[in-house]
C-alpha cells in the first residue's frame, strides 16, 4: 500500500478524486469547503485537467453538467447554502441521467447559519433536493481516509447508473487532518476507457451518414405520455441502486446488546467513543452506521435491534432527520429515541453516553 | 434541372413548432447553412434554451444539450472544457440570457469562452405567453405590464451587445436583423464570421439577432416585422461592435 | 493508549503547527491520530487552537473535551483550556506571555520563556518548536528522532531555519526533561 499521508478531509476527497479520474471541476467558494476548491486550483493543471472558478454555485453544478453531458467525469463542491443553490442542476442531472459527483461539506444552517459541523442537509440529500421525483446515491463519510476512498466510489456509482452522486461530508471532515492512504492513480490508458465509457449516449464527435448521431442531453418531455414512462424508468434505475448499493458499518452488534446506537459521518465517530466507554465499564452497546444514507440500509439496522435491545437512540448534529429512516426501519419493535445538536455545536462524548446511560437505566 | 436551394444538413427533419411569421427558423436555417458551409457538423455540440427555442435540440442534427433557463452558457463552458477539440454554442431568448441568465452570459464572455451565443431578442416572452422581457420596449404592454412598460418603475431594456461590448475579453460582437431579405443576407454574413471564428478557436463570438413575435405583439407577419423596425431598431442599432479578427487582417 | 491534546494560542503563534508536527510524527510511529482545528472567519490574530488525538486504536471522537495535555502559548489560552485539564493531566505554557500561570494544584505544570527562547535563537517562528521540544520531553508522547525525520525535508528548503528549528526543539526537551 502506499505511504500514509496526514491530511485535511478537503484536500483528501480533492486528491482522490482526480486519482479517480476526475478531469473536470467547476466550483465556488464557500467555508468550510474553501481548502478543496484551492487544492483542485493548485493540481488541476498539473494532472491536464479543467478547473474553473465559476461565478456562482448555480454555473458551477451546470458547467458540471455540460461536461458530464460530454460523458465526462465532472465535479463540484460546496458547502450547505452553496448546495442549495444547485439544487436546480442537480433535479436536472437526475431527469438527464447524467452521472455526476457532488461534495456538501455541510455546515450550520437554515440560511447563512454558520461555518461549524453540521448534519441539517439530510433531508436535502436523501430525498432529492431539487423538484421532480428523483433521488442522488448519498455517500456520507466518517473519517478522512472513508472521505477520499468515496471519490473513487462516487464516481464508478455515477458512472454505473447514470445518476448524480452526493457526498455528504460536513466541516468537521473537511477541516480535520487525518492519516490517509490513497488509491493509485489512473492510468493514461484507464482514463481511455472512462472518457469512452458513455459515447453511445454523450454529446462526443460525429460522424457522416449512416453513422451520424444525434444525442440528445435532456430532462424535457413535454408530452406527459411520453414524461410517464422516463419517469418510471427512472424510479426503476432507484429500485435497482436501492437492491444493489446500501452500505452500511456494523459496530459491536450481537444478540446480547441492550441499546443500538444509530449515527451516521462525524456523528458517528463521537458515539464510537461514547459507545466504547460504556462497553469498556461492562454494558453492552451496538452501533450501526449508514455508509449510504440514500439508499437507506433499512434492512441493517432492523436486523440490528438484537433481541435484548430496549431501546435504539439516534443522534445527529441536527433537529432530527435521519431518525425519521430508523423509525421506519425499526418499524416498532422498540421506542426510538433521539439526541441532536444544532448551529454548528458537537455533541461530546460525555453528553452521548449520558444519554445512552439514561436509555440502560431505563431499559432495566 | 438545378437545385438552388436546399434543406442544410445541420437540419433534422423535423418540422419547425414556430408560430407562423415566428424568425426563430430563419435563425436556426442560418445557422445551420454557415455549419454545413464551413464543414463543422461532426465536431459540432449545442445548447437549447428555456424559451420557444426550447425544442432546438431537436431541429440541429448533432449532439445537443437542454440547459435549465438561463444557463446555456455553463453549460457550454462545460462542455468546451470537456471536449475541447469540438465547437459549441448556445441559442438563447431574451428572458432566458437578459433576465435569469444575466450572471452567466456575463462570465462566460467575461472568461473568453470559445464558444458562440446566438441570442434572440424580440422584446418579449413568447413561450409563457407575452409576458415582459429585460428588453421590451419603454412603454410597451405585454401582459406583465399591462399599462406599458413604465421605465420609472421598471428600468429601462437593456442592450445585451452594448453591456457585453465592455468586457475585454470577447473576440466578437454583432447585433443584426432579421426582418428583411436583405438584413437577412447582412445576418448570415455575421453568422459565418462568428461561427468561423469559433472554428478558429479565436475565442467569445455573440450574435444577437432582432426579431419579432407575431403572435404575442398581436400583429400578422408582416406588420410585425414593419413594427420591429420602427420601434425596436432606433432603441437597438444594428452594429458590428466588435471584431478582433478584422484589426488583426 | 490515548492522548488527547490541545494547543493554543493567539493565531500567527504557530499553535496548530504544533499539533501537526506532533501528530504527524505520531502517523509515522504508526499510530492512529487526528488533528481538528478551531477554525473561524478570522484569517489572523484571533485565537486559535487544535485538538489532537495520538492513540494505538482508531480515532473514535477527534473532538477534546478533556485534555490530557494542553499546550498555551498566551494567557487567554490557559484561561479557557486550563480547567478542562484532566486530573493528572499536564499543562505546558509559554510563561513570557501567560502572567497569571494557573490555579491548579492536581495537574503537571511546566513553563518555560519559550518567547525569549526562539528570541535567542534568532527567530521568533520557532517559538512552537520549543514547545513541541517540551511536550517530547517531558511526555515522549512522540521520539525525538522521528520529529527529526518529520522536518528532515525543511533541511534543504530554508537551512538557517532548519537550524534553528533543532535548537530550539533541544532547548524545549531539555526543559521537559528536566522540570
Amino acid at each position: 500500500m502506499a505511504e500514509k499521508v496526514l491530511m485535511k478531509g478537503n484536500e483528501a476527497v480533492a486528491e482522490a478524486a482526480i486519482r479517480a479520474g476526475c478531469r473536470l471541476y467547476f466550483a465556488y467558494p464557500i467555508t468550510p469547503q474553501s481548502e478543496l476548491i484551492e487544492y483542485m486550483a493548485r493540481m488541476m493543471p498539473k494532472a491536464n485537467g479543467v478547473f474553473v472558478q465559476a461565478e456562482s454555485e448555480i454555473a458551477a453544478i451546470n458547467m458540471v453538467y455540460g461536461a458530464a453531458g460530454c460523458g465526462r467525469r465532472a465535479m463540484t463542491s460546496s458547502s450547505s447554502p452553496g448546495i442549495a443553490l444547485k439544487q436546480e442542476g442537480i433535479s436536472y442531472l437526475a431527469g438527464a441521467n447524467l452521472p455526476a459527483v457532488i461534495v456538501n461539506v455541510q455546515r450550520g444552517g437554515p440560511g447563512l447559519g454558520d461555518i461549524q459541523p453540521a448534519q441539517g442537509d439530510y433531508f436535502q440529500a436523501t430525498r432529492g433536493g431539487g423538484n421532480g421525483d428523483y433521488y442522488t446515491i448519498a455517500l456520507a463519510p466518517s473519517t478522512v481516509q472513508e472521505f477520499a476512498d468515496m471519490a473513487a466510489l462516487a464516481f464508478d456509482l455515477a458512472d454505473k447508473y447514470r445518476n448524480p452522486v452526493i457526498i455528504l461530508a460536513d466541516g468537521l471532515l473537511g477541516q480535520m487532518m487525518e492519516p490517509v492512504e490513497f488509491q493509485p492513480a489512473k492510468t493514461e490508458a484507464e482514463l481511455k476507457v472512462l472518457d469512452n465509457q458513455h459515447l453511445d449516449w454523450c454529446c462526443c464527435p460525429n460522424e457522416d451518414e449512416p453513422n451520424h448521431h444525434h444525442h440528445e442531453i435532456n430532462s424535457l418531455e413535454i408530452d406527459p405520455v411520453v414524461l410517464e414512462q422516463h419517469v418510471i424508468k427512472l424510479g426503476e434505475k432507484y429500485d435497482k441502486i436501492t437492491a444493489n448499493e446500501q452500505r452500511w458499518e456494523d459496530y459491536n452488534i450481537n444478540a446480547d446488546n441492550e441499546i443500538l446506537v444509530v449515527a451516521f459521518g462525524t456523528a458517528s465517530r463521537i458515539c464510537k467513543s461514547a459507545v466504547d466507554e460504556l462497553n469498556d465499564a461492562g454494558h453492552n452497546v451496538g452501533l450501526v452506521r449508514p455508509i449510504t444514507v440514500w439508499p437507506y440500509p433499512y434492512d441493517a439496522v432492523y436486523k440490528a435491534v438484537g433481541p435484548k435491545v430496549k431501546k435504539v437512540v439516534v443522534f445527529e448534529l441536527n433537529l432530527g432527520q435521519m431518525v425519521q429512516d430508523v423509525k421506519i426501519a425499526v418499524n416498532g419493535k422498540v421506542p426510538v429515541e433521539f439526541m441532536g445538536k444544532v448551529g454548528g455545536i458537537l455533541f461530546s462524548t460525555d453528553e452521548v453516553k449520558a444519554k445512552i446511560e439514561e436509555c440502560l437505566k431505563e431499559a432495566k | 434541372m438545378q437545385v438552388i436551394a436546399t434543406r442544410p444538413n445541420t437540419l433534422t427533419d423535423l418540422n419547425f413548432t414556430y408560430c407562423p411569421g415566428c424568425l426563430h427558423g430563419v435563425a436556426h436555417r442560418l445557422i445551420a447553412e454557415a455549419i454545413d458551409e464551413l464543414g463543422m457538423r461532426n465536431q459540432m455540440m449545442g445548447v437549447a434554451p428555456v424559451g420557444c427555442s426550447v425544442f432546438a435540440y431537436k431541429f440541429f442534427n448533432f449532439d445537443m444539450q437542454e440547459a435549465a433557463h438561463g444557463r446555456a452558457p455553463a453549460l457550454a463552458t462545460g462542455m468546451k472544457r470537456a471536449r475541447p477539440d469540438m465547437h459549441v454554442f448556445t441559442y438563447q431568448g431574451d428572458g432566458d440570457l437578459a433576465a435569469i441568465g444575466t450572471a452567466e452570459i456575463v462570465h462566460a464572455a467575461n472568461r473568453g469562452e470559445h464558444f458562440s451565443v446566438f441570442f434572440v431578442n424580440n422584446a418579449i416572452y413568447g413561450m409563457t405567453g407575452g409576458q415582459m422581457a429585460p428588453t421590451t420596449l419603454p412603454d410597451m404592454k405585454t401582459t406583465t405590464s399591462p399599462y406599458g412598460r413604465d421605465v420609472d418603475d421598471i428600468g429601462y431594456p437593456i442592450r445585451v451587445c452594448e453591456l457585453l461590448n465592455t468586457l475585454q475579453a470577447p473576440f466578437f460582437i454583432e447585433r443584426v436583423s432579421l426582418l428583411s431579405p436583405a438584413d437577412i443576407m447582412k445576418a448570415k454574413k455575421a453568422v459565418t464570421k462568428a461561427l468561423t471564428y469559433n472554428k478558429e478557436e479565436r475565442g467569445f463570438t455573440f450574435i444577437e439577432f432582432i426579431s419579432t413575435c407575431p403572435t404575442n405583439w398581436g400583429l400578422d407577419a408582416i406588420e410585425s416585422r414593419d413594427w420591429a423596425r420602427e420601434k425596436m431598431l432606433p432603441f437597438f442599432k444594428i452594429q458590428n461592435f466588435r471584431d478582433n479578427g478584422k484589426e488583426e487582417a | 493508549m490515548k492522548t488527547e491534546m490541545i494547543c493554543a494560542g493567539f493565531g500567527g503563534q504557530g499553535a496548530l503547527t504544533i499539533g501537526k508536527f506532533l501528530v504527524k510524527a505520531g502517523m509515522n510511529e504508526g499510530k492512529n491520530v487526528s488533528w481538528l482545528p478551531s477554525y473561524g472567519p478570522e484569517m489572523r490574530g484571533g485565537t486559535a487552537n487544535v485538538s489532537t488525538v495520538i492513540s494505538d486504536k482508531p480515532v473514535g471522537s477527534p473532538v477534546v473535551a478533556h485534555p490530557d495535555i494542553v499546550v498555551a502559548l498566551n494567557q487567554p489560552s490557559i484561561d479557557k483550556f486550563g480547567p478542562m485539564i484532566t486530573p493528572g493531566g499536564l499543562l505546558i505554557y509559554n510563561e513570557d506571555m501567560c502572567p497569571n500561570g494557573i490555579d491548579r494544584t492536581d495537574i503537571n505544570i511546566v513553563s518555560a520563556p519559550m518567547t525569549s527562547i526562539a528570541k535567542e535563537i534568532g527567530n521568533l517562528k520557532v517559538m512552537n518548536m520549543v514547545a513541541i521540544g517540551v511536550v517530547m520531553g517531558k511526555t515522549g508522547l512522540v521520539q525525538k528522532e522521528t520529529m527529526l525525520k518529520s522536518i528532515a525535508p525543511l533541511k534543504a528548503k530554508a537551512p538557517e531555519l532548519y537550524d534553528m528549528n533543532l535548537a530550539a526543539i533541544d532547548k524545549g526537551y531539555e526543559i521537559g526533561k528536566t522540570q
